[in-house]
Order: structure tokens, then sequence, then C-alpha cells
């Protein structure tokens, strides 16, 4: 794979729930270490689509390629379960918005990021702790709290533990639904500060959906903006977000509340 | 003289759909080339358009009509028709922007501040962290603040982590909106040495500079942009 070939090609994908459409003719490209924003307001389909081209909700038409380690382009749909499954655990991430989807709360904060290790294979307990002691380090949780379950740490320590625990493994996509929104605002900008540098220095490529501007420009390369479960405009962040073109972008920018 | 960038037929509107779709023409026909070397001022009266022109280069604002094309890796490409990709690696590589405000990630220290672009750039981080203190020196921002937020500084001082972020890499190209505007005099001289130190280099640079002395000072041709300014029937 060279660095001008597509990571990830989405091409006319379509979620319909029986009548309602979920998001239609949606087709886009990701490359390496580029980060897409897709922003829209509630009920656009932003998560939808996050949904299916994350390859959990099989999508009604449509293609999505991803391109591999192993520098073959496969359809994700066209795999079978089990390889689909092991893509999502290696080469993959998903960061929920609810830290609770993504964590399992019943066992200890070094657990949680083992655990994803031992899914690669990993069996040499001492060397399972150390890294995962790494990582809570590079996410800023003490080490003291490593045998402490989730649920005894505070919302913005819990979406930290999650995104250690999906980054643990090495993945080279990760899809992230609304990272940050359920933090107060200075536990956010730490969280943004945090994942920008990860970002950067992992070279991830990453799909965050976001309805939130602020957070959208500081991350993502490129923003799709979202309406009726279309894209109405796609393009460099700054240019959407300082010279909008369709209507709906225009209102969602001109809606943004001065601080 | 190498060319590095060719400006062909532009033409800018903005329609402003939340106001009744109304339609406000502001260029159309712009026409210029800029050569290694060259420092060219962007001139005409406040409103006339120049950041917003600048600001059309840098891939910001849309062109609906034309051509920008920029000598990016020995090869042309066209900020107005090129991939998002495409046009972020320009930025990164050729194309420097130093706008008038400072936008920040709250706290992002200032010398990581100065040192991000140089880390996209692909410099090491030690070399990248003495250019950053070499800069953040000559431009009078005291050590002490170094490890601290831009965000907390004055206008003056944040103007000049600016300049330093984006003196930092050595673009081939740099769009450099009114760099010197509230800066005192001493500040003003040595920001005024970057931009010759640049030129010299062979930067071909397109500047704002409201202040005439140093527009006498730095620049090799002006360039009047009201003069493809659409007159607004509205």
């Amino acid at each position: 794979m060279t660095p001008q070939d597509p990571l990830l090609t989405v091409r006319d994908i379509a979620v319909h729930y029986g009548d309602r459409v979920g998001c239609e003719q949606v087709s886009f490209d990701l490359f390496p270490g580029e980060v897409l924003g897709i922003v829209g307001e509630s009920g656009s389909g932003k998560s939808t689509l996050l949904n299916a081209v994350s390859g959990q909700l099989l999508p009604s038409a449509g293609s999505i390629h991803y391109n591999t380690r192993l520098s073959d382009v496969r359809e994700i749909y066209e795999m079978s379960e089990p390889e689909r499954r092991f893509l999502m655990r290696t080469d993959w991430a998903f960061v929920h918005q609810n830290p609770r989807d993504g964590l399992r709360m019943g066992v200890s904060a070094g657990a949680n990021i083992g655990e994803r290790l031992m899914g690669v294979g990993w069996r040499h307990y001492g060397e399972i702790r150390g890294t995962a002691a790494s990582w809570l380090g590079k996410v800023e949780i003490a080490d003291d709290r490593m045998d402490d379950t989730p649920s005894t740490f505070s919302g913005g320590m819990q979406q930290r533990l999650q995104i250690a625990r999906n980054l643990v493994s090495g993945p080279r996509l990760v899809f992230m639904d609304e990272p940050t929104g359920g933090l107060d605002v200075s536990v956010q900008a730490r969280l943004l500060d945090l994942l920008r540098g990860l970002v950067a220095d992992l070279n991830l490529s990453v799909v965050i959906v976001t309805h939130d501007l602020a957070v959208a420009r500081l991350l993502s390369h490129r923003l799709m903006v979202m309406q009726g479960g279309r894209v109405v405009e796609s393009g460099l962040t700054d240019q959407v977000l300082d010279d909008p073109q369709h209507p709906y972008s225009q209102l969602l920018v001109s809606s943004i509340l001065q601080v | 003289m190498s060319e590095m960038m060719r400006v062909e037929n532009i033409a800018k509107s903005f329609t402003l759909h939340v106001q009744q779709g109304a339609v406000i023409p502001v260029f159309k026909n712009i026409n210029m080339t800029m050569n290694a070397g060259d420092c060219i001022a962007l001139t005409g009266a406040s409103g006339a358009g120049k950041s917003t022109f600048m600001r059309m280069v840098y891939a910001n604002y849309v062109c609906h009509e034309g051509n920008i094309f920029v000598r990016h890796l020995n090869d042309w490409v066209d900020m107005v028709h090129a991939e998002p990709h495409t046009i972020l690696n320009v930025r990164r590589h050729t194309l420097g922007y130093v706008s008038q405000f400072l936008r920040v990630i709250p706290r992002v220290s200032t010398l990581d501040v100065v040192m991000e672009p140089m880390k996209i750039f692909g410099i090491a981080a030690e070399e990248a962290q003495v250019k950053a203190e070499g800069l953040l020196a000559r431009l009078n921002i005291p050590p002490a603040l170094w490890s601290l937020s831009p965000l907390t500084f004055s206008g003056g001082e944040q103007q000049r982590v600016n300049i330093a972020r984006g003196f930092a890499t050595e673009y081939p190209i740099m769009l450099l909106d009114e760099p010197t505007a509230s800066l005192d005099a001493e500040n003003k001289a040595i920001v005024l040495d970057l931009i010759t130190e640049a030129k010299d280099r062979g930067t071909a640079i397109l500047g704002i500079f409201h202040d005439a002395a140093a527009r006498d000072a730095i620049c090799t041709s002006e360039f009047d942009i009201s003069q493809y300014r659409v007159a607004s029937d509205a």
C-alpha cells in the first residue's frame, strides 16, 4: 500500500430502517493518518453511518472496502464473520460515547487493557501488565489505580481508559462516536489534547462523529455535514466551517454560541 | 526566476442562505503570478477583500471560478480543485499562512504550539525544539512563558507566538496577514528581519501590511485587490 491509497473506501452506502432512511448515498475515501469528522444534528444519520462503516450494521446498499495490512483490499461485509471480528479487535477500534459501552465495568482497569492484548495473542502476564501500566500513563491515569474497577473512576477517567483499551493493540483505524460528549469542559479540553497527540504520534486514521463543531475543528482534517441521512457538504474542515456553501451547513455554523 | 504561484481568472461570491439567499459578489477575473523571492504587498482599503483573497489562496475559502496553481514539490497543484488530502499536503510542506489570530487548544504549551508545524513537516523533535526556542527568544517571548499556554498572553505576545509558529518551517510560499499589526517598534523590526531572511532564501511572500514604511522596506511590488472587486448591487 502506498500513502496515496485510501485505507477505507466507502461507496453509496445506504441504511434503511424499514421505510425510514438512516443514511443514503454516502461515499468517501479515508487516507492513512487522516481524521474525518462527521457533523450534523441529532437524527441526521451520523451514528447510523458510523455503525455501518465500522462493521456493526449491515447496510442496505453500497460497499465498504478496507485496505488490510496484507495489502489486499477487502469488502468488509463479504468477509466471514470470524475474519471481520478479528479485524475489529486488531486493526480497528471503536470509542463509544458512553465508556460503559466500551469497558467491562466489573474488572480492573489493567484487565480492561490486558484483555485486548490477550485477544491478539499475548500470553505473558508480566508483559501484559507492563504494557497496561504504560498505557495508563499515556492516558494520564495514575498506576496505583490499575487494580481498581472502572466503576470507581470519574467519567473523564473512564473515557480515557476506554481510549487506552482501544489503542493498546495498535489499531490503524479508529471510529469514535461523540468521544467527548458527556464530559465537562475542562475534562473535554484535556481529552482533546490527548486524542490529538495520540492520533498524530500513532498516525491513526479516524472517523469521528460529533455534534460539537469546536471538537470537529480541533481534531479533524476533513468534514462531512449530514442532514436527513445525506451528506450535504464535505471538504476541508476549515473551509466547511469558515466558508460553508450549503444552506444547512451555514445554519449549523451560524448557530454556534460565542463564549 | 522560478514561478511559484499563478492565479488565473479567479471569481468569488458569498451566498448567505440564512439571509434569504442574498448573494454578495466579491471578485472577478483576478490574475497574478508570484516568483521565488518576490514579496508582494496586497493593497486596497479596509473591506476590499485582502484577507478574503488570501484565504482563497490557502483554500480556506471556496473559489467559484478560475484556478490557483501552487508549485508543490516540483508539481503544480490547483488549490481550487485539488482533493482535501492534497491541499493538506501543500499546507504541510509548501504553503505557510500566518493569520491575524492564534487558534490553539487549551492546555498546550507555547513551545509545543511553535513546534507543531515542524513535527508535521517531519523535523525531529530535538531539532524542532532548538529552532522553536531560538525563534521565541528572538521574538522576545521570555523563557518563563514557554511552558504556558499562549491563551493567557497579551495580544502582541500571541501574535509573536503565531509568527514564531509560522516561520519555524521554511515554506517555499508564505501568506502573511498583517504580521506586524499590534507590535511595538522593536518587535516589528524583528519580524521584518524574519520576512527579509525568508525572502532572501527564495520564499515567495504574499502579505498584507497596513504599515506603509514596513511595506516600502520589504516588498518588491504591490497588488491592488480593489481593481478586481465587484460592486454589490444590494
